[in-house]
Parts: C-alpha cells; sequence; structure tokens
C-alpha cells in the first residue's frame, strides 16, 4: 500500500513486477491497486486483480459494492485516483474510448443502450465498423474500399446474429425487439468489434431461468472461439455455472478471489453477499 | 434483487398520429413492394414535374397552386433554395442529431464569399467569375464550419445550439457593422452564373428566374445522391449512432468527435453551395438577406418534414417556404395574410408536434429490409 497520495505513477510502477508473478498464464487485464474517489466518496479502493487471457472471470459483489463502476474504469469512461489499469500491456488512462475499443475490449450495458432507431443488422455493422476506414470521400464517390467493407461488415453481422440466435430479427428496429433479444443484441454488436475480451455487464439481469440457461451456454461457446471473458453478475448460480474464477468486491474493495468452489465456501463472502441461504430452494 | 422487465412498447398513446402511420405505411410499403421499374418510372415523373412547373404554360393549369402575389417562378427559385438548405441542416440535426440553431450562417459565408470575390463594390476588387469562386465559397464554408465545431462539438445538446445561435448572429452582425462587408448598401453586380443561349443572349439572366431554378434543382439532386451515399455508408450508421447514443457509439468503436465534425462541415457545404447560388441570381447581397428567423425557418422545416429523412427534409423544406409565399396578396378582414404569416407557421407547427411529432415522412429505411424479406419467404418455401 502507498502512502504517497495523488501520486498514481510511481507507486504503480513499483507495484507492477508484483503482479507478474509466477502465473505463466498471459495477463490481459491488469487492474493494479486501482483507487478511485469521485469528491469524498472512494468508489474502488486499491482493487487489485488480473484477467488471463482465454478465461471467464466473474467479478461478483453485492449492491452498490463497485462492480460497475469497476467495469467503467475498465473501459476508459473513469480515470483512477490512484492505480493504474493495463489492457495488453498498454496503459488504459490516457486512451480515447474508441481507441480502447478498437484495441480489442468490447462490453454490454447493464441497462442496455442499443441504438434503438436502428434495426438490429445496423446495430451490429455500427460494431464492425470501428475496424473499418471508410471515410466520407470513399462513403461519397462509393470508391471499391467502400462497397467492399459494406460487404464484410454486412457478413460479418449477419454471422454474428445467427450465432446469439436472432438473425431472423435483423431488420427489426432494436426498440422493437423483446427484452432478451435486445441483451443478445448487444452481446453480437460488442463481438462484431473483434473483441480479445468481451466485458457483460450483468447480461441475465431480468431473464427467466431457461433463458439464463440459454445465456450461459452462449458465453461459452464466446470463450470457445477464443475471447476473454469478464461477467459481472449477481446470480450466483449462473457465476457459479460458467466462471472460471471469481473476484469479489464489497464497497469497493476486493474481499477474495480464487476458484468458484474456493469463494462459495469463502466466510467473508458468504457474510457480505450469499449471508441469505436462497439459492438451496 | 428483482429486475424489473419492461418489453418495449412503442406508440400506445397516440391516437390519431398511429392512424396517420398506418396511412402513410401503407404508401410505403406498396412503394418498396412495387417493382424497381415502376418506382424509376415515378421517381423520373416526379422529377420531370418539377423540371416543368415553372413554365407558364404548365402551372397556369395547376388550379390553386401559382402564387397569387408573387412571381411564381421567382418563388419556384426560393423554396428550391430552401429545399437545398433543409436538406443540408438535416445531416445535422437529423442524421448526426446536433441542434445547429445557426445554419443560415453558413449560407451567409456562402454568399458573402460569392460577393466579396465577384462584386465591383467590393473592397478587394479581384472581380473574378462567378463559377470560379462557387468552390471557393464552398470551401471557405466548410472550413468554417469545422473552425466553429472544433471546439464546440465537444459540447452537448444545449450548449451546441447555444454556441451556433452565436455563431449567426455574430455573422449577421459582423454584415452589418463591418465596412469589409458593407452593411446595408451591400454588394451590388454580383455576376451570374455563365452560359449563352445560341443567339448570344445570357442563359442566366435578370428577369427570368427558370434557368436558376433548374440549376438549384439539378443541384438538388446531385446533393441528394451525395447525401444518399453517405448516410448509407458507415459514416451514416456512425452519424445515426451518435444520435441515438453517444456514450454507446463511443464504446461501439465510433470516433464521434470526428464524424461529428464531418456532420457539420458536409452541411456546412450545402448551405455554402445554396449561398453562393443565391448571390448569384440575386445580384445583389446585404446584410438584410440573413435574419436570424431564417435559421429558425429552416430547422422548423426539417422538423416538419420529419427529422433524420431526406425525402422528408425535401417535403419539409418546400411547403414551408412555399406555404409562406403563398400567403402574399391574400386578404382576409382587410389584412393581408402574408403579415401573419408566421403566426398560421407556428400554428401549423403546434399542430404537427400534437398530432404527429415524428415529423411528415418520418425515417424510416425499410427498403432492405423488405427486399430481404421476399428473399427470405422465398427461402423459406
Amino acid at each position: 500500500m502507498s502512502d504517497t497520495e495523488q501520486t498514481p505513477a510511481v507507486p504503480a510502477q513499483a507495484a507492477a513486477p508484483a503482479v507478474e508473478t509466477v502465473d505463466k498464464r498471459e495477463p490481459l487485464l491488469e487492474v493494479d491497486h486501482v483507487t478511485l474517489r469521485f469528491g469524498g466518496v472512494v468508489a474502488l479502493n486499491d482493487v487489485d486483480f488480473t484477467l488471463y487471457k482465454g478465461e471467464i472471470l466473474g467479478l461478483i459483489g453485492p449492491n452498490g459494492a463497485g462492480k460497475t463502476t469497476c467495469f467503467n474504469a475498465m473501459t476508459g469512461i473513469y480515470q483512477p485516483t490512484e492505480g493504474q489499469i493495463r489492457f495488453r500491456g498498454e496503459k488504459i488512462s490516457g486512451k480515447k474510448r474508441h481507441q480502447i475499443t478498437r484495441m480489442g475490449m468490447a462490453r454490454t450495458f447493464q441497462n442496455i443502450r442499443l441504438f434503438p432507431e436502428m434495426t438490429a443488422l445496423e446495430n451490429v455493422q455500427v460494431g464492425a465498423d470501428a475496424h473499418h476506414k471508410t471515410s466520407v470521400i470513399s462513403a461519397l464517390l462509393r470508391l471499391p474500399r467502400h462497397w467492399k467493407e459494406e460487404r464484410e461488415g454486412r457478413e460479418k453481422a449477419e454471422r454474428l446474429l445467427e450465432f446469439v440466435g436472432i438473425r431472423p430479427r435483423m431488420h427489426e428496429f432494436a426498440r422493437n425487439l423483446s427484452y432478451g433479444e435486445q441483451r443478445r443484441l448487444e452481446i453480437a454488436r460488442a463481438l462484431a468489434t473483434d473483441p480479445v475480451l468481451l466485458c457483460l455487464d450483468e447480461p441475465a439481469a431480468g431473464f427467466n431461468p431457461a433463458e439464463k440457461e440459454e445465456l450461459l451456454q452462449l458465453i461459452r461457446q464466446i470463450r470457445d472461439t477464443g475471447v476473454t471473458v469478464l461477467l459481472i453478475e449477481h446470480d450466483m448460480r449462473l457465476v457459479m455455472g460458467v466462471t472460471d474464477r471469481i473476484v469479489v468486491l464489497e464497497f469497493g474493495k476486493k474481499i477474495a478471489e480464487g476458484l468458484p468452489a474456493e469463494v462459495r465456501d469463502n466466510p467473508k463472502v458468504i457474510a457480505a453477499y450469499l449471508g441469505v441461504p436462497d439459492d438451496a430452494a | 434483487m428483482t429486475t424489473t422487465v419492461n418489453p418495449p412498447t412503442p406508440e400506445q398513446q397516440e391516437g390519431i398520429g398511429v392512424r396517420l402511420r398506418h396511412g402513410r405505411e401503407a404508401v410505403a410499403n406498396r412503394w418498396h413492394h412495387a417493382p424497381r421499374w415502376v418506382r424509376w418510372v415515378l421517381l423520373a415523373a416526379v422529377i420531370v414535374f418539377f423540371y416543368a412547373l415553372p413554365n407558364k404554360e404548365f402551372y397556369q393549369y395547376l388550379g390553386p397552386i401559382p402564387t397569387p402575389g408573387a412571381n411564381f417562378t421567382q418563388v419556384l427559385f426560393t423554396v428550391s433554395i430552401y429545399v437545398l438548405l433543409a436538406v443540408g441542416l438535416n445531416i445535422v440535426v437529423g442524421f448526426a442529431g446536433l441542434l445547429d440553431l445557426g445554419y443560415f450562417g453558413f449560407f451567409a459565408v456562402g454568399a458573402y464569399t460569392v460577393a466579396v470575390l465577384t462584386s465591383p463594390s467590393s473592397n478587394i476588387k479581384t472581380l473574378w467569375p462567378w463559377l470560379l469562386v462557387v468552390p471557393i465559397a464552398i470551401a471557405l464554408t466548410m472550413v468554417s464550419g469545422v473552425m466553429l465545431g472544433t471546439p464546440t462539438l465537444r459540447l452537448r445538446g444545449d450548449y451546441l445550439a447555444l454556441v451556433t445561435l452565436g455563431f449567426a448572429e455574430m455573422i449577421r452582425i459582423a454584415a452589418v457593422s463591418s465596412d469589409f462587408l458593407k452593411g446595408q448598401r451591400g454588394f451590388n453586380q454580383i455576376p451570374h452564373p455563365p452560359g449563352k443561349y445560341a443567339d448570344g443572349k445570357p442563359f442566366f439572366g435578370v428577369l427570368d428566374a427558370r434557368p436558376y431554378y433548374w440549376l438549384v434543382l439539378t443541384l438538388i439532386i446531385l446533393v441528394v445522391i451525395g447525401v444518399r451515399n453517405l448516410t448509407h455508408s458507415r459514416v451514416g450508421r456512425a452519424w445515426i449512432s451518435i444520435r441515438e447514443d453517444e456514450d454507446a457509439a463511443q464504446l461501439m468503436g465510433v470516433p464521434t468527435f470526428k464524424f461529428k465534425l464531418w456532420a457539420f462541415a458536409s452541411g456546412a457545404a450545402i448551405a455554402g453551395l445554396a449561398g453562393a447560388l443565391f448571390a448569384g441570381k440575386q445580384n445583389f447581397v446585404n446584410s438584410q438577406n440573413f435574419e436570424l428567423l431564417n435559421s429558425i425557418i429552416i430547422l422548423a422545416a426539417v422538423i416538419f418534414g420529419g427529422s433524420g429523412n431526406i425525402v422528408g427534409a425535401i417535403v419539409g423544406g418546400g411547403l414551408v417556404a412555399y406555404m409562406i409565399e403563398r400567403f402574399r396578396g391574400i386578404e382576409l378582414f382587410g389584412v393581408e395574410l402574408y403579415e401573419y404569416r408566421f403566426l398560421f407557421f407556428g400554428l401549423v407547427l403546434v399542430v404537427m408536434m400534437i398530432f404527429r411529432p415524428q415529423g411528415l415522412i418520418p425515417n424510416r429505411r425499410r427498403a432492405a429490409e423488405f427486399k430481404d424479406r421476399r428473399k427470405e419467404v422465398i427461402v423459406g418455401e
């Protein structure tokens, strides 16, 4: 812990070697002793964990634990007050949001944020456009690049809509899709940006058990395509069923980290989060 | 904790609006289901109609359409300029969702560029020909768009509206008070576009407004093709995604600032073109041509026609400009209606906002959808 306040660079570098310990897995996202304050409120307090390539990491915690804040810091919406976040070895802070997306990080939103007046297909095409270069001139004059990228984007979008299972609805406006379809569309749109890391912010919120099961299936399939998944979730059964490792936050602090079984039996976690024996039913 | 599920229930309480929409959608359906050649023939017929419209031999049979209080061909020219402006502003407001209250400022930049560089009453007396100056005017308006946009497009919503409003006023006040821009006295003898008839008489004369109208009409067609190319591409998707949810767009990899600037610059370029055409026709430009009200009228026209839809912008711009002129020369209880034109105009807008807030022809991009659906039906069987 550093006592030199407000000077993020020095303690962060000092802490860096400690993170790359004996683990032979390739770190993809390093949350390095991140503290985030909003005025007097400490939203994240020295949170520190690493996400490795190819895994599904669950980030859990009771309401207000700082999960979404942590998420927003990772995707570059908030700048950490102290510490730093590195994605593929590069510092996130100071990068523009669209640059972070192009580096291979994609996300969905807790409260769905699609482009409601665009069709499902167009929503996904926007994601695919992240790596396209067609600009005003080539679009205006319909240069070959426009046609090529348009065709590629369209094919990719249709493939992804097929993958998440809503291709028949692709010409529907996003706002006319059912709740479950909208959630799936968000995933397809995020996947269209060719992410290395896909961050899902409570993707199962509002789902019934059958839908949750389908979602689990989908998340596993996504992982099998080589995409690393970070999952923020409330539903313990879902988290236990799909994640490789779990990080638990409470009041902005990390209170536990480990395999699902370990975390489940951790008394701190039980006290903080699983206190009520409800999952038995 | 349970999260409440709110399935989207669109357009539940809209009453008449819904019925109107069904009517329009029936028309739209028929249009999209019509064979390609039928659509081309209809489109060609509409274009031919508008080319023929300024001829007296044609419009005298059109009943109440010609304007009683003004030269109809002059009115048509004015209307066509408004249509061009509406198409341009529609990019900024309708597609990218940026509220620009000072759009007419760009029109002024275009008109004044032409005036300063061509008129003998200008201080610099370059006296260049009109045609040479048009690209310069367009380029300069684009530059002014980028200059205005670079600091302001980082702002959102209300702030942008205020800054653009200020910009238009700045241009107007500069025109009124600076010696370089000649204020009320203005610039005269601005040259007309080039071109001669076989007998040596100039094609673009002083009295006949028809050639100017045809020129603007032709340019509208070209501009619409260009705008359509943009909106049916990565650029258009980026614009719409910014309008729909700017944060989400950024996080999906859209360089939002860059595309907002492009929207601003493209809109400005079209306004610059319109300004250059206006100056070339009027022969005279002074500070009275650029009242703030014009910016509001064009914005109203875009919203009236259906923000985010090119056809809507054309219809909106055309109808609004035409309605204003149509009131000229009509007397009711001893008062000329033209004096109250903006009152009626306001009334129409209020009625529109109540019954049809999405505009006459709202943004629906379904052509591809219908085409695909038919394909799918065939495959499905």
